[in-house]
């Protein structure tokens, strides 16, 4: 908690700067009521309180990312840690007991190993604390009274005030890039790592896919990490069934909504099938599973299949088709909508009925506004997660069968990484992997679609 | 002129004319058809998660009559109203008490199917109301997980006898449970609670919002009102777009590269999880900032500019309350994916079994959606009422959200 206090502090202190720096304009005004100031007394205002809380919250991010560290090095420097195991989880485990008590989180400890630290680690986290609070009472003192010194009646407090509200707009929209900047190259690092061990062209071309988590690190067998059936799986359900579900229900559901729903029943039935876009996916997930799955293997039984397993890709396929038909329909409706109306009128003036206007010239028209949204609706089908873990399963599959089980990328990036093996173990990098191609795949659909959007959009305009 | 015009409508013209217009029927039948198959999902969705829930809601009890100046429990006000009041009460042998009156009345089997945690369930009661203590009351105890499957006729059939004639002299029902808001995750269907998770989410939402919120408002600002054309704006909006489409799953994994890289200690703590739902959030209220702030008309700014404000002044005092509600419109829709939002909670390590309420920021929590999850796992037939309850309390709040976003959009949004 102590960062939030930190953080209220440092507030305090801004508002308090803000106040006093105001009354400090007001009495260059009353001392020289004939000079004219350069700002609004609130300017200097602003002027001093941005130079307490910058520095001063900057200082709180740095001092929270790093004062659990010192705490816990302080911790282990006290002779009472002398006697600790040197290594691995059991010595984690007797530290988290002590902070937890120390901290107040728990009451009592089950190690008793840990008990000679409790008061080490209460000592190291109220020294801590005092430091964080004095160094920030300090940090903001002085940018407080540096820019205190600096107020003049000639002092142009807003021009300052405004270059650095135009800095803070900038670095918000930087945060984008650093965070694509980010995803880059932590993807690529531990990608680069797993290849390190596991050659690219096994992983990319074999078929055989079953990394073993507790095999050791060296000898990981490059055999088992074939992703063949997670690619098949993934392109099998989100691309093959879900969109067989998606592309003709969204696409008829766009141009009934468009061409023929009165404005009463588009305004009822739109937002109806907005809410299917906005049912969270676990509940999709937990829907095909407990319901859809079921059902599918009761059916398959029942003509005559007798090995159907309860987890399809059938099921999660369906589902996560009725899960893209309200994004299908949004951008066929756009692209729908974007074509001129003269086109339409041309059509139906000479005689053309509404659904020959609407296949034989809109569709043709808007086709590759429809094409691109079908591009952006494979990418975050293949990239959905929740339906395909909880319903399609863990074995990897290669085949056509949609009765069988069968996995994708991203439910094995989940299973790799929670499950057992340790963070060095090419398994976990594999997920690392997995995700370096899921992150170009979709990256490319994106780019792709968005430039064909873009293209047709000018088209018409 | 005695040669007759050729007559428009033949027989052949009849013909085509019929077909063609049963072709437009059909098609207009089909278009209908396929928007009430989504609306018909929809409701069966809705409709499966709610007969499951209603019973997610309750849970199987065991009335047992306790005459409590004859057990020797004794409350004093002030002991009660400390928060160690139910260790005191143990120490005073309450689950001996409960478990004694309980073979009283309902018989040594019937005291044996008694849940472990009853007595709890009694102290709790006791220091709610301390003048219960003074007489004999009948205290409704949840029943053992056994017991409560064998009561929903599945689970042992050794069990079966017991749980109907319990239920016949009216001693084992199926009650609304308050306390499964109240609680958190356990391993007993009986005893779970959603108020941990609920309350991890709350927090960890406070964190995304804190975030997300100010630094999309500030770039879609940037973005629109003072962003030179060059190729760094560029490289920024290709980036905003990007990542507004990358798979939930990317954020996860960035989340565990890169957060629990520098925060080692804080796994599975609301702020980690709270930042790493923010950088997802944050694009979809660029994107609903920057629509907002465009349908804000030139001439607002003209006319500020012509009175001597300064951009950032325009910006500031004009453009942006205007936009304002457009912008918590977005955000408020980006905040409800974000609470929706399963895969990156479960990459930064928020799938732990947490069985106390987070009590801050930095102390271990799940989510609502990765409760769900969890419990989705678990065979028993007590979790799958479990589950369907607490993915009701997922969609109502989602439903307020949503309900609060439309609000906003129907009252505030300005035709220019």
């Amino acid at each position: 908690m102590s960062p939030a206090i930190l953080l209220l502090l440092a507030l305090g202190l801004g508002l308090a700067g803000w106040l006093a720096a105001r009354a400090r304009a007001w009495s260059f005004r009353r001392a020289a009521p004939d000079v004219r100031l350069a700002s609004l007394p609130s300017a200097y205002g602003w002027y001093v309180a941005l130079w307490i809380v910058i520095p001063a919250v900057l200082f709180i991010v740095v001092w929270g990312s790093i004062a659990p560290s010192l705490v816990t090095q302080s911790v282990l420097a006290d002779p009472a840690a002398a006697d600790l195991p040197v290594f691995g989880m059991q010595r984690e485990t007797i530290l988290g007991e002590a902070r937890a008590v120390a901290t107040g989180a728990a009451h009592a400890v089950f190690n008793p190993q840990a008990r000679p630290l409790i008061e080490p680690f209460r000592e190291a986290i109220s020294r801590m604390n005092m430091i964080g609070i004095a160094a920030t009472l300090v940090i903001a003192f002085l940018g407080g009274a540096w820019s205190f010194t600096r107020l003049r009646p000639d002092f142009r407090a807003r021009t300052r005030v405004e270059r650095i509200v135009m800095m803070i707009l900038l670095g918000a929209s930087l945060v984008a890039i650093l965070t694509t900047l980010g995803i880059f190259l932590s993807l690529v690092f531990e990608t680069v790592r797993f290849f390190g061990m596991i050659d690219p062209i096994s992983f990319l071309f074999g078929t055989h896919w079953g990394p073993d988590p507790m095999s050791s690190v060296e000898a990981a067998d490059p055999s088992r990490f074939g992703a063949i059936p997670l690619f098949w799986g993934t392109i099998y359900i989100g691309a093959i069934i879900a969109m067989i579900v998606a592309i003709p229900l969204g696409l008829m559901s766009a141009i009934y909504l468009t061409q023929y729903a009165s404005p009463t029943w588009r305004k009822w039935l739109k937002p109806a099938l907005e809410i299917l876009a906005g049912v969270p996916t676990v509940v999709y997930g937990y829907f095909a599973a407990l319901t859809i799955a079921p059902a599918i293997r009761d059916m398959a039984v029942s003509i005559g299949i007798s090995n159907a397993s309860s987890e399809s890709a059938l099921a999660a396929g369906l589902v996560m088709g009725v899960m893209i038909i309200p994004f299908v329909s949004s951008m066929a409706d756009d692209s729908i909508a974007a074509v001129p109306q003269a086109m339409r009128d041309g059509s139906l003036a000479m005689g053309a009925t509404t659904n020959e206007t609407i296949r034989r010239v809109l569709v043709p028209a808007a086709l590759p506004g429809i094409v691109a949204g079908v591009m952006l609706a494979i990418s975050r089908a293949i990239g959905e997660t929740m339906i395909v873990v909880m319903a399609a399963g863990y074995a990897a599959n290669l085949t056509g069968n949609p009765l069988e089980a069968m996995t994708t990328v991203t439910v094995q990036i989940v299973a790799m990484l929670t499950g057992e093996a340790s963070f060095d173990h090419p398994a976990t990098l594999s997920a690392f992997a997995l995700g370096f191609v899921l992150f170009l795949v979709t990256l490319g659909l994106n780019i792709v679609a968005l430039r064909v959007v873009k293209r047709f959009r000018e088209a018409y305009e | 002129m005695s040669e007759a015009i050729l007559p428009t409508r033949t027989p052949a013209f009849e013909a085509r004319i019929r077909k063609r217009y049963a072709a437009e029927r059909r098609f207009k039948l089909a278009g209908l058809l396929s928007i009430l198959f989504s609306i018909a999902v929809l409701a069966f969705l809705l409709i499966t998660m709610a007969s499951n829930g209603i019973s997610g809601f309750k849970r199987v009890e065991l009335a047992v009559e306790i005459d409590f100046p004859e057990s020797g429990i004794t409350g004093d006000p002030a002991v009660l109203a400390q928060p160690n009041a139910i260790q005191s009460l143990e120490a005073q042998g309450l689950p001996a008490v409960v478990q004694f009156y309980a073979a009283k009345s309902l018989g040594e089997e019937g005291a044996e199917q008694l849940n472990s945690e009853a007595w709890r369930d009694v102290a709790r009661s006791i220091i709610a109301d301390p003048s219960i203590l003074s007489g004999k009351s009948v205290m409704m105890v949840p029943a053992s997980h056994r017991l409560a499957s064998a009561y929903s006729g599945d689970g042992q059939a050794a069990l079966q006898p017991l749980a109907k004639q319990l239920k016949a002299e009216g001693k084992l029902q199926k009650n609304f449970d308050m306390g499964f808001l109240a609680r958190s995750d356990a391993t007993d269907p009986q005893l779970v609670g959603i108020w941990g998770a609920l309350k991890g989410s709350m927090l960890t939402m406070l964190i995304t919002l804190a975030f997300a919120f100010p630094v999309g408002v500030l770039a879609a600002l940037y973005l629109e009102e003072y962003a030179p054309k060059n190729r760094w704006t560029d490289i920024i909006e290709v980036s905003i777009n990007n990542l507004a489409a990358v798979p939930s799953i990317i954020f996860g994994l960035l989340g565990l590269a890169v957060f629990l890289t520098v925060f080692p200690s804080y796994r599975s703590a609301p702020l980690i999880g709270g930042l790493t739902l923010a950088l997802m959030t944050m694009p979809v209220i660029v994107i609903a900032g920057r629509n907002a702030i465009k349908a804000v008309p030139p001439s607002i700014r003209d006319g500020a500019l012509a009175l001597g404000a300064s951009p950032i002044q325009v910006v500031f005092h004009h453009v942006l309350p205007l936009a304002l509600p457009g912008i918590l419109t977005g955000t408020i829709i980006g905040m409800a994916r974000a609470l929706g939002e399963t895969a990156p909670a479960l990459m930064i390590g928020m799938r732990a079994f947490v069985a106390t309420p987070p009590d801050g920021f930095t102390s271990p929590a799940t989510l609502l959606p990765v409760q769900i999850f969890l419990w989705s796992d678990e065979i028993d037939r007590g979790f799958v009422e479990r589950t369907s309850a607490a993915i009701i309390v997922l969609l109502m709040f989602l439903l307020v959200m949503n309900g609060l976003a439309i609000y906003l959009r129907n009252r505030f949004e300005k035709k220019w």
